[in-house]
């Protein structure tokens, strides 16, 4: 059941190795620090809007192979989406992690579903919902500059 | 290579029974995820060994009641416990005297003590020496008083290996410098400073050290007399004892001299209205009732620890040291963070394309515990320039086996991760 196989599954680690959108942004009008004080991981967060459309989002920092997997698997995942979307697969993603929605439905978060894996491993949940919660800080009406998963 | 295999010839000439000791310390039996455990995270809490476990269970089935208070048996009983783990702690740093223990909740809140009794009277513009190495339990307190006082905080630099410079400490001392407050071995990269160069350093110019000795007490005697150290700091649960207690030693003139920490029970003579007046040394320094089984505890720890003699398991300490050393620098891509020439067992690393997070889940699959983050030193990794490390800190109870298991599977993650 919490096999390391789980966790660092084939997908996970070809995005560690490759992780998407890892760059920096000029022209990004969010740009968001997100911190992991335990373990010192840190995701420097850039999103483009436009209107109420993520039209593109980057990211920089340093990380686990879980949180840099997971903040390149977002990316890809929010990119062309509107607002609202992205906030409701963060609220998706957050019940998959850490098991407080038994109603979420793996089919419905597509790719995203490996990381179903984590929850079995408490320590390692905030290293992949990191990036997560920097998005959806950076997609506030308010945007704070800096998260933290603690 | 040679010059290692030399070093073990000359200090593995003596026996250490390490099946023994470890047949002392009842959770190495555990196994984890199918594995026996391998224990290398003794730097962030040492295992107990039954003597302390059974000293504080027979305190609760025997002897137990709130101390210096009534009058009957089993107050009396506790409270001879209690005060004869304080001469056991006594004997354990050599003080001059059993008014200089201070029982605390443990390093941290000694010097935190320290700093809120002690520092109190630093003026605006006076300055405590700290260093590059040190845990932030020696940090923040400091920063806290700086906002309360406006002191400053001189930070003393270290080498590329992790060695305190020994030239830049000095050059720091001034007439402004009130206090010295430095690690005596640094719990993220092993460094033993030379604190008996530092202290003459300071004292010279009649400056007052204060030792943060959390990292020190679990591997080598310490005689705080010939320290000379005004400070001295440490935690119980480090040193194999129970966690939630600690001492603070300073010079019995400091104690006598500096204003109480906290106000409450047991620290007072009489209380009024208008006034109250103080209890003698220790126990001004010990408000409210203390965590009686907490000191127990830790009185059969240093018991434990003269017993076993701490000096020979610190020799067979530094042959694993070495062997660790050795057999870690032969993985293609380590990088061994702290490489003094004078070391605890405590060996920091980062692995290239790998990060410690991984690394730690991947050794705790394999039965192994070690450390992964920023050792509470966040500075010192930025020194480094690295986010985090993996922390293998050992004991007299790890074996050369454990050690080629943590290689193994260092090997292992490499090989899944990068």
């Amino acid at each position: 059941m919490s096999d390391l196989t789980d966790l660092y599954q084939e997908v996970i680690l070809e995005h560690k190795r490759h992780p998407r959108n890892f760059r920096p942004m000029l022209g990004a009008n969010r740009n968001v620090d997100g911190h992991n004080p335990l373990c010192g991981d840190h995701i420097h967060l850039h999103v483009k809007l436009n209107g109420d459309v993520i039209e593109d989002v980057s990211f920089e920092g340093a990380g686990c192979a879980i949180s840099t997997a997971s903040a390149s698997m977002m990316t890809e995942a929010v990119k062309g989406k509107r607002r609202a979307e992205a906030q409701a697969l963060f609220q998706r993603v957050h019940g998959l992690l850490t098991g407080e929605d038994e109603g979420v439905d793996p089919s419905a978060l597509g790719r995203l579903a490996i990381f179903s894996g984590v929850r079995n491993f408490p320590s390692r949940v905030k290293c992949a919902s990191l990036s997560w919660h920097t998005l959806n800080a950076a997609l506030r009406e308010d945007g704070e500059d800096v998260v933290t998963t603690e | 290579m040679n010059a290692i295999a030399e070093t073990l010839r000359t200090t593995g000439s003596e026996t250490w029974d390490v099946e023994r000791v470890r047949a002392d310390f009842p959770i190495l039996e555990e196994r984890v995820h199918g594995f026996p455990v391998a224990y290398m995270d003794s730097a962030a809490s040492a295992q107990k060994p039954r003597s302390v476990i059974e000293a504080v269970d027979h305190l609760y089935r025997h002897d137990y009641s709130n101390v210096h208070r009534g009058v009957h048996t089993l107050s009396e009983r506790a409270t001879a416990a209690y005060e004869g783990a304080r001469d056991l702690l006594q004997r354990f740093i050599n003080a001059r005297s059993r008014r200089e223990i201070v029982f605390v909740r443990g390093a941290t809140e000694a010097i935190n003590l320290v700093v809120q009794s002690f520092g109190r009277r630093f003026q605006p513009g006076d300055q405590v020496i700290i260093s590059m190495m040190e845990h932030h339990a020696n940090i923040v307190p400091w920063q806290l008083l700086r906002e309360q006082t406006g002191i400053e905080l001189k930070v003393a630099p270290i080498n590329q290996a992790g060695e305190l410079d020994l030239e830049a400490y000095e050059a720091l001392l001034g007439e402004r410098t009130r206090l010295v407050a430095l690690t005596h071995v640094s719990n993220a990269l092993g460094t033993i400073n030379p604190v008996r160069r530092i202290i003459d350093l300071a004292h010279a110019r009649q400056i007052p050290v204060l030792l943060d000795g959390a990292q020190a007490v679990p591997h080598m005697r310490v005689d705080v007399q010939a320290l000379d150290c005004e400070f001295f700091a440490f935690s119980g649960h480090k040193m194999f004892g129970p966690t939630g207690i600690g001492v603070l030693y300073a010079k019995e003139a400091l104690l006598d001299a500096m204003p109480p920490y906290q106000g409450g029970g047991d620290m007072i003579r009489t209380v009024s209205f208008e006034r109250t007046t103080y209890n003698d040394l220790p126990y001004k320094f010990e408000a409210g009732t203390p965590n009686i089984a907490g000191v127990v505890g830790l009185g059969a720890a240093a018991k434990y620890l003269d017993e076993i003699d701490i000096d020979r398991a610190g020799r067979y300490e530094h042959e694993l040291l070495i062997y660790a050393s050795e057999r870690l620098q032969e993985i293609p891509g380590l990088r061994l963070i702290g490489t003094a020439r004078n070391k605890a067992a405590v060996l920091s690393f980062v692995i290239e394309r790998v990060h410690p997070h991984d690394l730690g889940t991947i050794l705790d699959k394999k039965g192994i515990a070690v450390r992964a983050g920023h050792h509470c030193a966040m500075p010192l990794m930025n020194f480094y320039g690295v986010p985090a490390t993996a922390r293998a800190s050992l004991a007299f109870y790890n074996t050369r086996e454990e050690i080629d298991r943590l290689c193994a599977a260092l090997a292992y993650a490499q090989e899944m991760l990068a």
